[in-house]
C-alpha cells in the first residue's frame, strides 16, 4: 500500500478512484432532487453562478445531473467487468477441467472469439438483447471476456505444468478441486489486477454506447447520456458537453492508473527489514604477497536493506593452484567469485580491503586499463555455458572475438588460434565444430568451448562456478581432468567453487570452507578427510554418502539450516546447530593458523 | 510389483526401451543413470503421467505415489502444510488432523508445521512434508525422483535416513531414482542401471557396485568423485 502512494501515478490514481467513489455514494442523496428538477423558466442556459455548466432543454442543471450520473455510471462500468471477467475466467478455466475433446473446442472458441474485433462483438450483442443499459452492459461484458478467457488460460495453463498440481492428480483429488483449491488461488493476483483496469476500459466503452445513443435511454442518465444530450450544443455551450466528458475522462485515467500501479506493486519484492551493519575491517592487513596470483582481503558483498551475503572474506591463490571454494547454498561462495571479476550484479555493492591480481591492485587501476587486465588474464567458467556462449553465432567466431578484440589480431589468425584452442581442449574435429551454433553442441562440449575461449588469452587465474553441476558424472570427471591439465599448462591459478565436497577433494590442491558468508577453515585437500577441525566442515564430510559408506548405519546430518544472508548474528554463525557451542561462540571467532597451511574459525576446534 | 516390457515412444525416439524389472515387497529398488538415460520417463509411466506400451502388474497403479525433485515447487504456496497433507486422505473430517499428525510424525516433523505455510519452511522439511502427502495415500509403491538432489548435503542425509527408516517400520515398497550412485548405493536392496533407454545392469546392490558386469556400470563408478582421490 505504501508503494502504491509513493509513486506520482499510484497517487493519482488512489486519490481519483477516491473521489469517484465518494461520489458515487453520496451524489443522488444531495443533488438528486436538483438534477431531476425541471425548471420551464432556465430552458438551455448557458454557464452561469447559478447553473456552472448549464442547464438542459428541460431547465435541470447540468452540474448536478453530472455529480448524480456517476452512480449509474460506476455501477454499470462494475456490473459490465464482472459479467466479462465470470464469463471470462469460466471460459478460461473450462480447458483445465474438461476432457481432451470439450477443452479443444472450448480453446478453439476463445481463439476465436479472441480474434473478433470487440467492438462489433459489443454492438451485435446489444442490438440482440435490446437497446438500453441492459443491452450495452451485456454487450461490452461480452466483449470483454475473451481477453479475460485468454489471461486465465494462459496463466492457469503456466500453473497446471506445476509439480503440485500432479501430485494432487496422483493422490486422486478431483479435476474440479485442483482447479480451485490449486490452480485458481495462485492465479488470483494478475487476475484481480487486471479486473481493476478493465473497470476503467469498461467506463469509457459504456460511456461511448450511451453517447452513440445506444446505452442509458432516459428518463435514466449517465456521463456518455449527458455528453449525448450535451453534444449537440457544443458549438455554442461548450461547458454543457465538457463537464461530462471531463467526468468520464477523469474516472478512466483514474482507474488505469491505479490498476498500473497495483500491477507494479505486486511485481516488486518486498525488501527485508534492516539488519545490523556489519563491522568495518578490524585487523591491520600485511604486506601484499608479491607470488600471490589473486589476493583478496576483507571481502565484504552487502545489498541493500542489511543482506550481507560476503562478510569479510579473505583469500589467496598461488601459480598452478587449484583452491577449492565448498559451500551449501546460500553460503556467499559465487558471489565471492562474482566480486572478484566485477560482476556483481546491481544493486549490490562490493568493498575490499584489498584485491590483487597478478600483483597489481585493482582498486587502483583506471576502469579501462582494469577491464583489459580482467579481460586478458581471467577466465571465467560458469554452471550453464550457454550463459558465456552468443546463441546466434557459431563457437570458432566468438573464440576468435576474444583475439581480435583484446590482441590485435587479423581476422585469419584470430580463427586458426580459435580451432587450435578447441583441439587443445580435446573437441574433436575441432574445424568442423568451431563453424557449429553452440545449440548443436552437448553440455559437456560447450563446457570445453568456454574453457578453450578462456585459452583464448594466456589466464593468469580462472575462476570455475560450478562448472560440472549441470554435467553427467562420466562428462563431469572429463572436464575436471581438463582444468587440471590447463592449470598444470599455463601455470594460472585456479579458484574452483562447488557445493560438492567430494568433487573438491578430488580435484583440488587446498579447501576453503564457506558459511553464512564467511571462511569458516581453510586446509590442504589431503586433511579434509581425517584432519579437519571446524565441526562443520567435519559435519560436512561425514554427512556425505560415498562408495565405502557403511550401509548399516545412519548417515550424519547437520539439524537446522544455515541463516540466511539478512539473519546472521554477531557470534559464529554455525554455533545453533553445532554440537560443541559452548558459551564463547557468542563472540565471532577469527580464521587462526592451525597447523601448517590450515587455519580454522572455531573456539572449540580440536 | 514388475514391470514388464514397458516401453515409453515420444514420436520416434524411444525413451525408455523395453524394461523389465521387478519391485519386491519392502524393497528399495534403486535407479540410476544419466540424464537422456530414460530413467525420469520410466518413473512417468510408471505414475500414470506418460503413456506406455508393456504391462505393469502385481500394484493397483492408483495407489503408487510420487515424490518429486523440487521441494520448492512441489507444494501448493497457497495451502498450510496440512491442508495439503490431507489432501490425498480418505478419512471423515473430523479424523483427519489427527491423521495429518501422524503421517507428519512419521516423517520426524512436529505436528505444529501442519499449521505453516511451505515458505517458512527448509527445504529439507518440505521435502518431509512431500513424503507425508505422499504416504497419506497409503501408497503400495512410492517413486522418489531425484529427491536430495536439490538439497544441501547437510540435509540430505536425513532425508535418506527417513527413507530407509520408512521401508523397516512401514515396508514400503520403493522405486529410487538418481544419477548419484553413492545415494543409490546407501539406500538400496536392487540397483538398476538404466543407459540409453535401457536397462543393462540390475542385481542385488552390493553385486552390482562390487563386481559390476556391464561396461557402462564400471565407467559409471569409476566416474564417482571420491573424497580424497586425487586423480
Amino acid at each position: 500500500m505504501r508503494h502504491l502512494l509513493r509513486s506520482p501515478a499510484g497517487l493519482a490514481g488512489t486519490t481519483l478512484v477516491t473521489i469517484m467513489v465518494i461520489l458515487a455514494i453520496i451524489g443522488p442523496p444531495i443533488w438528486g432532487a436538483e438534477a431531476e428538477r425541471i425548471n420551464p423558466s432556465a430552458i438551455l442556459q448557458g454557464v452561469s453562478d447559478a447553473h456552472p455548466l448549464g442547464t438542459d432543454n428541460l431547465g435541470r442543471d447540468i452540474l448536478a445531473r453530472v455529480m448524480v450520473a456517476g452512480r449509474l455510471s460506476l455501477l454499470l462500468a462494475l456490473l459490465t467487468t464482472l459479467i466479462g471477467a465470470v464469463i471470462g475466467t469460466v471460459l478460461g478455466a473450462l480447458p483445465s477441467v474438461l476432457p481432451r475433446r470439450g477443452a479443444r473446442v472450448v480453446t478453439g472458441t476463445v481463439n476465436a472469439l479472441v480474434a473478433f474485433p470487440g467492438l462489433l462483438l459489443a454492438m451485435f450483442t446489444a442490438v440482440v438483447a435490446g437497446l438500453g443499459a441492459k443491452g450495452a452492459v451485456l454487450g461490452i461484458g461480452v466483449a470483454i471476456a475473451p481477453g479475460f478467457a485468454r489471461l486465465t488460460q494462459t496463466l492457469a495453463a503456466s500453473v497446471a505444468g506445476a509439480d503440485y498440481v500432479s501430485a494432487a492428480r496422483m493422490l486422486g483429488v478431483p479435476r474440479m478441486r485442483v482447479m480451485t483449491r490449486h490452480v485458481l488461488p495462485n492465479i488470483a493476483e494478475p487476475l484481480i489486477l487486471n479486473l481493476t483496469q478493465a473497470l476503467g476500459s469498461a467506463l469509457l466503452a459504456l460511456a461511448g454506447m450511451s453517447f452513440l445513443g445506444l446505452g442509458v435511454q432516459p428518463p435514466s442518465f449517465d456521463w456518455g447520456r449527458l455528453l449525448f444530450e450535451g453534444f449537440s450544443r457544443i458549438y455554442d455551450t461548450p461547458a454543457v458537453a465538457l463537464g461530462p466528458a471531463v467526468a468520464v475522462a477523469l474516472a478512466g485515467i483514474g482507474f488505469n492508473l491505479l490498476g498500473d500501479a497495483l500491477a507494479r506493486a505486486a511485481a516488486r519484492t518486498t525488501t527485508p527489514a534492516k539488519a545490523a551493519p556489519v563491522p568495518a575491517a578490524r585487523q591491520e592487513i600485511e604486506e601484499p604477497d608479491p607470488e600471490a596470483v589473486l589476493e583478496v582481503r576483507d571481502l565484504t558483498v552487502t545489498f541493500p536493506g542489511g543482506v550481507t551475503p560476503v562478510r569479510g572474506l579473505s583469500l589467496t591463490v598461488a601459480p598452478g593452484e587449484i583452491v577449492g571454494l565448498v559451500g551449501e547454498s546460500g553460503s556467499g561462495k559465487s558471489l565471492t567469485s562474482s566480486a572478484i571479476g566485477g560482476l556483481v550484479p546491481y544493486p549490490g555493492k562490493v568493498t575490499t580491503g584489498r584485491l590483487r591480481l597478478c600483483g597489481v591492485d585493482l582498486a587502483e587501476l583506471p576502469e579501462q586499463e582494469r577491464r583489459k587486465l580482467l579481460g586478458t588474464s581471467l577466465a571465467m567458467v560458469f554452471q550453464d555455458p550457454m550463459a558465456s556462449l552468443n546463441p546466434a553465432l557459431r563457437v570458432g567466431g566468438q573464440l576468435a572475438e576474444v583475439a581480435t578484440v583484446h590482441q590485435g589480431a587479423s581476422r585469419e589468425k584470430a580463427w586458426e588460434r580459435a580451432v587450435d584452442r578447441l583441439d587443445h581442449v580435446h573437441i574433436p574435429e575441432p574445424e568442423r565444430r568451431a563453424r557449429q551454433h553452440p545449440h548443436e553442441l552437448s553440455g559437456g562440449m560447450r563446457q570445453r568451448v568456454v574453457i578453450a575461449m578462456g585459452l583464448m588469452g594466456t589466464p593468469r587465474l580462472i575462476i570455475a562456478d560450478e562448472p560440472t553441476t549441470a554435467l553427467d558424472v562420466t562428462v563431469q570427471r572429463q572436464i575436471l581432468r581438463l582444468l587440471r591439465q590447463v592449470t598444470a599448462e599455463t601455470g594460472a591459478a585456479t579458484l574452483f567453487i562447488s557445493h560438492d565436497i567430494a568433487v573438491v577433494g578430488e580435484l583440488c590442491d587446498r579447501v576453503v570452507v564457506m558459511y553464512a558468508g564467511r571462511v569458516v577453515e581453510e586446509l590442504p585437500v589431503d586433511q579434509l578427510v581425517t584432519g579437519a577441525a571446524h565441526p562443520y566442515t567435519r559435519a560436512l564430510v561425514a554427512s556425505l554418502p560415498d562408495m565405502d559408506t557403511d550401509r548399516s548405519l545412519p548417515l550424519a546430518s547437520i539439524p537446522g539450516r544455515q541463516p540466511a544472508p539478512a539473519e546472521v548474528g554477531a557470534g559464529c554463525a554455525f554455533a545453533p546447530r553445532c554440537a560443541l557451542a559452548s558459551d564463547r561462540c557468542a563472540e565471532l571467532p577469527p580464521l587462526i593458523p592451525y597447523g601448517k597451511a590450515h587455519s580454522v574459525a572455531c573456539w572449540e576446534a580440536q | 510389483m514388475i514391470i514388464k516390457n514397458l516401453t515409453v515412444r515420444f514420436g520416434a525416439f524411444t525413451a525408455v526401451d523395453d524394461v523389465t524389472l521387478e519391485i519386491p515387497q519392502g524393497a528399495i529398488v534403486g535407479l540410476v543413470g544419466e540424464s537422456g538415460s530414460g530413467k525420469s520417463t520410466l518413473a512417468k509411466a510408471v505414475t500414470g503421467l506418460v503413456r506406455y506400451t508393456g504391462e505393469i502388474s502385481g500394484a493397483d497403479t492408483r495407489r503408487i505415489q510420487m515424490v518429486f525433485q523440487n521441494p520448492y515447487a512441489s507444494l501448493n504456496p497457497r495451502m498450510t502444510v496440512g491442508a495439503s497433507v490431507a489432501e490425498g486422505l480418505r478419512l471423515p473430517r473430523a479424523d483427519r488432523a489427527a491423521e495429518v499428525e501422524r503421517l507428519l510424525s512419521l516423517v520426524s516433523l512436529p505436528g505444529a508445521v501442519a499449521q505453516r505455510y511451505p515458505r517458512e519452511l527448509s527445504g529439507g522439511m518440505r521435502q518431509r512434508v512431500a513424503i507425508a502427502r505422499a504416504l497419506g495415500a497409503r501408497p503400495e509403491l512410492l517413486v522418489a525422483d531425484e529427491i536430495t538432489s536439490a538439497l544441501d548435503v547437510s540435509v540430505q542425509g536425513s532425508v535418506l535416513n527417513l527413507v530407509r527408516s520408512l521401508r523397516e517400520e512401514l515396508g514400503l515398497s520403493m522405486l529410487f531414482i538418481s544419477h548419484n550412485l553413492a545415494v543409490v548405493r546407501y539406500v538400496s536392496d536392487v540397483v538398476a542401471v538404466m543407459h540409453q533407454g535401457r536397462l543393462v545392469e540390475t542385481g542385488p546392490t552390493e553385486e552390482v557396485v562390487d563386481a559390476p558386469r556391464h561396461d557402462y556400470t564400471r565407467s559409471l563408478l569409476e566416474a564417482v568423485p571420491r573424497l580424497g582421490r586425487v586423480s
